[in-house]
């Protein structure tokens, strides 16, 4: 965002304010915006994942629009050499982009006045046994920069700083442990001098945590687990949670049966979003383990919620429990957008979660009160809603997983109506753009016991298309009208994030390869262009050394979503990738494995 | 008259004979010695220049039985086997019912990956399973690509019936077994 424009955001919010004040006279509701302290001015780079503190995932360049995006070519591509899921956003600071692989996690720096050239390569070596503790393919989601620093992570759990012009290791450290179920797949956040990363393994029994490294040393600053005491979670005097449910004393030993804390879960692997004002982090924990809910009796605090934190000490200041019990493995990991919008009346605070249950969640970060809950997926029939009362989810009696029978057709399914790949937020069009899915599972619940460095799950499931027969969907959701703009049914599951623009556009990529921009306002297809292998990955945009502006997005089927073609998986078992090979029986026939990065831009002036 | 009787009861002897290595049940586990693995069998088609070696006669005992394949079908699921490998059609590890094997289809090389673990993410289950029990569950793994004699393979699925039957399952040729023993022959 320019200056100009930015100055104009300003007083359109200040009209918006009167607008609001002598209540709705225009037709159309004022536009949210993201706070400017955490959405800070466009200056034509992506140094994180979400693009910013915010998480946006928005670029205000506006080169490429509707009227010239159907020229959009090819700049240039490169081979990251591994064939797994490509979940990584490329990240663009100054003239040099970086990209991360999935597992073994090598990091590139590519010369971007120089049409792409490899100017240096860093190979962390992780171990090779690290791949079988690695629930959903052996993907990675990024790498973070600041003060001419990339912060990666490694899937056998290390942290690694490496400078960022030579492709220097600056520092590691050692985080997880995978003789224990550990790993780390998710993107570094680094706030206030401090690396956030959190550990995978929800399908292992470990107990998730949250630690904050030293940037300049590597060295433990803090770390939270997500059960147990309330000394290992790091409640304190600061912590006021704002619903009932989720106040008391040690509630994560409580909630469980005698000692299932120790291997309940709630890992992260998602994504973190960070408030300067109120200087709080906000992060989702992922699922309590086992997924068989018999097995783990009460609340299971502190998995599947929202916390939010002071990011120097760790101490815990709100927790909202988005999934009490949960009996779908539906970790509430996804990105937090945070927005400021007027809610009956009042300017607040808030932020939003397209949720895996279905739901899109608006929650004022400052107290952590669910304002509205509304659903952005249509065919939601393992839960009533949301009593903002007590801010509990209501489940379907009916849907229940119960051992020694099979409970059909359970929507969403274990990766939810929505699961990582982000959405996007457009401050032009107020719309936020959500990748997502419609299917359905069957799910039979079984007794399972712990062994350490061993899948600890319960459940056989399997999953297949939700009503309508369509697997995907992208949903432009209007977040002051509370109700979706459009919809854009897609065949195959949508498991890659969007990227809006200024230009009015939305990127986003299919499970068989396609790469498509459509109207930020209309939906309309615009533009597509067929990659080399299913995305999964994040597309970004950026301002080139020419002063042109750039798309670029990571090319490569996996994950979760996209195991059947990364592992080779065979179609003859639909329980196969933990159900997900049942919704996706012919995408071996549809794209097969890869992992190149494409660059797109308008013909050459 | 006499030979007729005579091949006629030959061929009902071999025929109980038969029946009874399908039912053998081997709970005690002594006539099948808990000792390490003799030899793990490293053949030509896994490493280069390597020579042959006799296959371990223990294979064909565990395969040709169905209690044991039973017993391999539950341990299969409560050891977690499952949780990587789903019912055959693989998940983290990879598949087990089609005809691609990194490390090997025969009995004593799923024993071995078994007990020791392999380095791409399979673990050991050196102390967590008896020998038997390892057999066993190589027994109930080769039924997944029906290669092991359709008599003795289970009808039934103990998980949300998803898969073809066992005893229906189409023979997955494994590279470098002569396909020897398969067909319902006892040994």
């Amino acid at each position: 965002m320019t200056p100009q424009k930015n100055a104009l955001a300003v007083c359109a919010r200040l009209l918006w304010l009167l607008g609001v004040a002598t209540s709705s006279i225009a037709a159309a509701p004022q536009l949210p915006l993201a706070p400017v302290s955490a959405a800070p001015a466009e200056d034509g780079q992506w140094t994180m994942p979400a693009k910013n503190f915010a998480s946006t995932r928005y670029s205000a360049l506006d080169q490429i629009k509707a009227s010239n995006v159907k020229s959009l070519g090819l700049a240039f591509t490169f081979s990251t050499g591994v064939a797994r899921g490509q979940e990584a956003a490329p990240i663009v600071v100054g003239d040099t982009m970086y990209v991360v692989t999935p597992y073994p996690n090598y990091l590139y720096a590519l010369d971007l006045k120089n049409g792409g050239q490899l100017k240096w390569k860093y190979a962390p070596k992780p171990v090779p046994a690290a791949q079988g503790v690695a629930c959903c393919d052996h993907v990675n989601r990024g790498v973070f920069y600041d003060g001419g620093r990339l912060f990666m992570n490694t899937l056998d759990g290390q942290t690694i700083a490496v400078d960022a012009a030579s492709g220097k290791e600056i520092w590691k450290a050692k985080l997880a442990n995978i003789n224990l179920g550990e790993s780390i797949t998710m993107a570094p956040l680094v706030v206030k001098g401090k690396v956030l990363v959190g550990v995978s393994g929800g399908e292992f029994g470990v107990r998730g945590w949250l630690a904050a490294l030293d940037a300049a040393t590597g060295r433990l600053a803090w770390k939270a687990y997500h059960t147990g005491p309330d000394k290992d979670v790091l409640i304190g005097k600061e912590f006021k949670p704002f619903y009932a449910m989720d106040k008391g004393r040690n509630l994560g030993v409580k909630s469980w049966p005698p000692d299932a804390w120790k291997i309940g879960g709630g890992t992260v692997w998602g994504w973190i979003s960070y408030d300067p004002d109120l200087d709080l982090i906000y992060y989702g924990t992922g699922n309590p383990g086992p997924w068989n809910p018999e097995q783990r009796p009460g609340d299971n605090k502190w998995t599947d919620g929202i916390f939010a934190r002071d990011p120097d000490t760790g101490s815990a200041h709100w927790f909202y429990h988005v999934i009490p019990h949960d009996l779908y493995d539906h970790d509430t990991v996804n990105e937090l957008i945070l927005l400021d919008i007027p809610v009956g009346g009042r300017m607040r605070k808030v932020m939003i979660r397209p949720e895996r249950t279905g739901y899109l969640y608006v929650i004022d970060r400052a107290s952590g009160q669910v304002l509205s809950a509304d659903p952005f997926y249509e065919n939601i029939n393992a839960y009533k809603g949301v009593n903002l009362k007590t801010g509990r989810l209501v489940t379907v009696a009916d849907k229940e997983p119960k051992m020694g029978k099979v409970v059909r057709d359970i929507c969403p399914t274990a990766p939810g109506a929505k699961d990582w790949n982000p959405s996007a937020f457009s401050p032009r069009t107020g719309l936020i753009y959500i990748p997502h899915m419609n299917l359905c599972m069957d799910w039979q619940s079984t007794q399972v016991s712990y062994i350490s460095g061993t899948p600890y799950i319960g459940a056989n499931v399997r999953m297949k298309a939700g009503p309508g027969g369509y697997r995907g969907e992208l949903t432009a959701w209007d977040v002051m009208r509370r109700r979706s703009a459009f919809k854009i049914k897609e065949d195959l599951p949508l498991f890659s994030g969007a990227l809006a623009t200024g230009g009015d556009l939305v990127f986003y990529g299919t499970l068989d390869g396609w790469f498509k921009a459509i109207d930020a306002r209309t939906g309309k297809l615009l533009w597509r262009f067929k990659t080399g292998s299913g995305i999964i990955g994040q597309p970004v945009s950026y301002r080139g050394p020419d002063g042109r502006q750039y798309i670029a997005v990571l090319s490569g089927v996996g994950g979760w979503a996209g195991a059947i073609v990364s592992a080779n998986l065979d179609p003859t078992d639909p329980t196969a990738a933990k159900g997900f090979v049942g919704a996706v029986p012919d995408l071996k026939q549809r794209t097969t494995p890869g992992g190149t990065l494409y660059v797109f831009a308008l013909p050459g002036r | 008259m006499c030979s007729r009787f005579l091949a006629g009861s030959t061929m009902m002897a071999m025929l109980l004979l038969s029946a009874c290595q399908r039912e053998q049940r081997q709970s005690s586990g002594q006539p099948l010695a808990e000792t390490a693995p003799a030899s793990v069998q490293l053949p030509s088609v896994l490493i280069a220049g390597s020579r042959p070696a006799p296959t371990d006669p223990r294979g064909r005992l565990y395969e040709g039985n169905a209690y044991f394949l039973n017993e391999g079908q539950r341990l299969f699921e409560q050891f977690n086997c499952t949780g990587c490998h789903a019912h055959g059609g693989g998940d983290i590890g990879p598949p087990l019912m089609d005809d691609e094997w990194r490390y090997g289809g025969q009995m004593d090389q799923i024993v071995a990956s078994i007990a020791y673990g392999r380095p791409n993410g399979m673990p050991s289950f050196a102390d967590k399973l008896t020998e038997q029990q390892m057999w066993q569950i190589a027994a109930y793994v080769r039924s997944m690509s029906g290669n092991v004699p359709k008599d003795v393979a289970s009808s039934r699925a103990d998980e949300l019936a998803s898969t073809p039957s066992l005893t229906r399952t189409p023979r997955q040729p494994i590279r470098g077994e002569a396909g020897g023993g398969l067909q319902g022959v006892a040994p």
